[in-house]
């Protein structure tokens, strides 16, 4: 039976399906024409106030985020379908349906977005444009048909769940989501090989040389290629769990019944699950990046890492501050409609101020904003008593103790409502506070050794801490696995008895890590300076400096405003199709 | 008095109290009478902390419901009771009262330079000329380190210091040479941490020889006195100043990655 549900969804996506179709056609016309063309090196651009510069950050801003969603949720969906099919649990079936309803429309504005940029950059950029093409002509139309692969397997994912539901059929089903990310992730690549040749172009690429004769795969396998493709696959797994999370946080607010509530509450709790459980993975894909980028080029490194882009990196660490504070007080607020979790909160002010200590040191700026008689009285821009607190060192000790500690409260929740049976569970329990003790402790050592020894050993010093921190979760994970086995419950999990601040504190979630993607995103592609392709092609245009921190901030807010804007439209579609199910079966 | 302490509501605030008496006593005018070497906080830095700390502390008070609901009573009662009309005829003027000084307090006109955002470590370029020779940064390392002995060098770089460096630097090479409190900013301080060993030579030497105007646009103003010292010193008068640095300030100078050393990862 055709329900309605599938009726009204693929009327809401169906029109801007259209659209993003239309435009990619037109794009396919329009790129070979326009990169022959002879003219200006730069179009004209005034709309709103805007400059070109203004109008491409904008649409490759927002095509970014909504590649970002339509790369993450698919992730999430394949995995809960899997939980689903192998847990039997009917739920998690209905839960990965719902989201992949939400991509149909998040497609569309994803091509949108891609078609409005292109057209953009081709219109108002065409001589660098035209670079572009000449050297990547080949894997643009390769994404084209990767693209076009992708949409039809999201249709036959979503619009074939209800016909392959049972035995093999729905294996081949699963089977069709692991294709929709493996089309995903290959576009992703492609893309992220043109942006990372603008900034890390291969070393015998110089101005003199002329793109025809680039070899391709040397243009796209250049040096920050790989750090760039692993730091978003793995962000776009968070990304996707937030997005999850704000859903489920929109729907549980707006949600009528007891029954709503409980669903969306247990869809809440999975997506920030799965976005703090990639997070704490992702800054190490990331300084994997610095490190690539800092090698590349000492320049763009200092100019990132030391120079004018620094203090993005403390407001970055305010934000995920917020990310680790929001993360664990959604956790504990929850433990409050879980049986036995009473135990348990005497705990949470120590774990507090342990996050709330780590997000002091880890914004301490090493270069502190201060007046004149400030920087007198310290004698220099360092705090002659908290510059210890602005190197790497301490800050690397911060962010490894905040996530033993994000661990810990996961730890709590998971455990609150079990009591464990096995004989030798008080031993289990003592030896993964051990592993914890043992694990801080290296954090600490480290942290402290590194000020006494040279930046190249103290880089690779994080690695030590590191590695403590991921072992140490792993082992305790395992422990807990085996010791939950057979264990009494002390009550099930009242799911929807959840305060709304609650709610909010997963709608920051996902804002947060909009605006963090947006912002780093700036100090990536800022680090260029005034380099269409670093060192080959200049920018001559107007736009040619680097905005200020200010300016670039205000824009990407703009941006996430607007992507939340039209967020919000798609979960308001999703749930108009649900609402029209709801009716008619309640009729 | 235990009731009064006992109250989320009072805790709270007295968190706060200490909060900031700790970033803004304890740290700026109480170690120093203890011999730690520290300063007033930034007004900038003091901020930023008490707002994390009151943070922390509402996320506390909310992360229970009873506890929430205890912290809000003073203040609901307060917003609706009968008997605190006086009080909150009193709050409804001093808090906007309050809020009305710090605006004004943030926008008075004063006679003090503002607060500025200076990034200590410019970006170098990937090559620089000198005295008429491209030089390629990246990768360079300090020639003489391999050639003759250290302590020849060290006689060299520590009169050539001497002689130039030490009136804004100083003799013990922490910036307070006897012309650096006539500078804003100060001469850098070789012995700090995020100085010279945060550093490679060729940064060194770049910083050296091209000085305040070398300096690359983005950033600016740079304010720096410093000279570009291109014009007179030779390249091994630099390299060797640049040793000299390094040894007397007791650090070594950050090298560049190796195939295989990859910071550690064994």
């Amino acid at each position: 039976m055709r329900s309605r549900e599938t009726v009204e969804g693929s009327r809401a996506a169906a029109w801007l399906r259209r659209g993003g179709w239309m435009a990619i056609a037109a794009l396919a016309v329009a790129v070979p024409l326009l990169a022959q063309a002879a003219g200006p090196d730069y179009g004209e651009f005034g709309v709103f106030g805007l400059d070109r510069r203004d109008a491409v950050w904008i649409a490759a801003q927002l095509h970014l985020l909504f590649a970002a969603f339509v790369l993450g949720v698919p992730m999430f969906a394949v995995v809960i379908e899997a939980i689903g099919i192998f847990s039997k649990n009917e739920r998690y079936d209905k839960l990965a349906k719902e989201f992949t309803r939400l991509l149909l429309v998040a497609y569309s504005a994803t091509a949108i977005w891609g078609a409005i940029l292109v057209f953009f950059l081709s219109t108002l950029y065409p001589r660098f444009w035209g670079y572009l093409t000449a050297i990547f002509a080949p894997s643009m139309w390769l994404y084209a048909a990767l693209f076009f692969f992708e949409s039809f397997t999201l249709y036959l994912y979503y619009y074939g769940w209800d016909a392959w539901k049972k035995g093999a059929s729905k294996i081949v089903h699963w089977g069709l989501g692991i294709m929709l990310n493996v089309w995903g992730t290959i576009v992703m690549f492609i893309a992220n090989g043109w942006l990372t040749y603008m900034m890390s172009p291969p070393p015998d690429v110089t101005a003199d040389t002329v793109p025809q004769t680039v070899e391709l795969w040397s243009a796209i396998n250049n040096a920050t290629w790989m750090p760039i493709n692993i730091h978003r696959l793995l962000a776009n797994v968070v990304f996707g769990g937030a997005i999850v999370g704000a859903y489920a946080a929109y729907r549980f607010l707006t949600s009528e019944t007891d029954e709503e509530r409980a669903h969306y509450d247990w869809m809440g709790y999975t997506g920030n699950f799965i976005a703090i459980g990639a997070l704490i993975v992702l800054p190490f894909a990331g300084y994997w990046l610095g490190r690539e980028i800092y090698e590349f080029s000492q320049q763009m490194g200092i100019t990132m890492m030391g120079g004018f882009m620094s203090w993005l990196w403390i407001i970055q660490a305010f934000l995920i501050g917020i990310l680790f504070l929001a993360g664990n007080y959604y956790l504990w607020i929850g433990m409050g409609r879980i049986p036995g979790a009473e135990r348990f909160q005497p705990h949470i002010k120590w774990m507090l101020l342990v996050l709330v200590l780590g997000v002091i040191v880890w914004a301490t700026p090493n270069t502190m904003i201060a007046d004149r008689d400030e920087i007198a009285a310290m004698g220099g821009q360092q705090h002659p008593f908290l510059g210890v607190l602005g190197v790497m060192s301490a800050k690397n000790t911060a962010v490894n103790l905040m996530i033993l500690t994000t661990f810990l409260s996961f730890l709590m929740y998971r455990r609150a409502n079990k009591e464990p049976v096995v004989p030798w569970a008080k031993a289990g329990t003592m030896i993964q506070g051990l592993a914890f003790a043992i694990a801080a402790v290296v954090v600490v050592f480290y942290g402290v050794y590194g000020y006494f020894v040279t930046a190249i050993v103290r880089i690779g010093f994080s690695v030590y801490q590191v590695a403590a921190v991921l072992a140490t979760i792993l082992f305790v994970i395992g422990i807990d696995i085996a010791m939950a086995r057979g264990a009494k419950s002390r009550g099930e999990i009242r799911w929807g008895e959840m305060p709304p601040r609650s709610q909010y504190a997963l709608l920051i979630l996902a804002v947060t890590f909009t605006w963090l993607m947006g912002l780093m995103g700036f100090a990536r592609s800022g680090i260029r300076q005034h380099w269409h392709v670093y060192e080959v092609i200049r920018d001559t245009s107007e736009q040619a400096f680097t905005p200020a921190l200010g300016p670039a901030a205000t824009m990407i807010s703009i941006c996430v405003l607007i992507f939340f804007g039209l967020v919000g439209m798609i979960f308001w579609l999703g749930g108009l199709a649900e609402k029209s199910v709801y009716e008619e079966t309640g009729a | 008095m235990k009731r009064l302490f006992g109250h989320p509501f009072t805790q709270g605030a007295v968190v706060l109290v200490v909060g900031f008496f700790i970033f803004e006593y304890l740290i700026g005018y109480i170690l120093p009478l203890f011999g730690v070497s520290s300063a007033p906080v930034p007004r900038s830095v003091v901020f930023q902390y008490m707002l994390t700390v009151l943070v922390g502390v509402l996320l506390y008070m909310s992360a229970e419901e009873e506890r929430w609901a205890a912290f809000r009573e003073p203040i609901q009662r307060t917003m609706v009771d009968r008997d605190k009309r006086g009080l909150r005829g009193v709050l409804m003027v001093a808090i906007p009262a309050l809020i009305g000084w710090l605006a004004y307090e943030n926008v008075k006109p004063s006679y003090g330079a503002p607060a500025t955002l200076r990034s200590v470590h410019p970006a170098p370029p990937n090559q620089i000329t000198f005295r008429g020779q491209t030089m390629e940064l990246t990768g360079l390392e300090n020639p003489l380190r391999h050639e003759g002995s250290l302590e020849e060098h060290m006689a060299v770089g520590r009169a050539i210091y001497t002689r130039n460096c030490v009136p804004c630097h100083g003799d013990r090479l922490d910036g307070d040479g006897h012309f650096s409190a006539a500078f804003n900013p100060i001469p850098a301080d070789f012995t700090a941490p995020g100085t010279l060993p945060q550093l490679t030579e060729s940064y060194v030497f770049w910083r050296v020889a091209k000085g305040g105007p070398g300096l690359p646009q983005e950033g600016t103003p740079w304010d720096s006195a410093m000279p570009a010292w291109e014009p007179f010193l030779e390249e091994n008068e630099i390299w060797a100043t640049i040793i000299y640095l390094y040894e007397q300030a007791g650090v070594t100078p950050r090298t560049w990655e190796e195939e295989g050393e990859e910071g550690g990862e064994h």
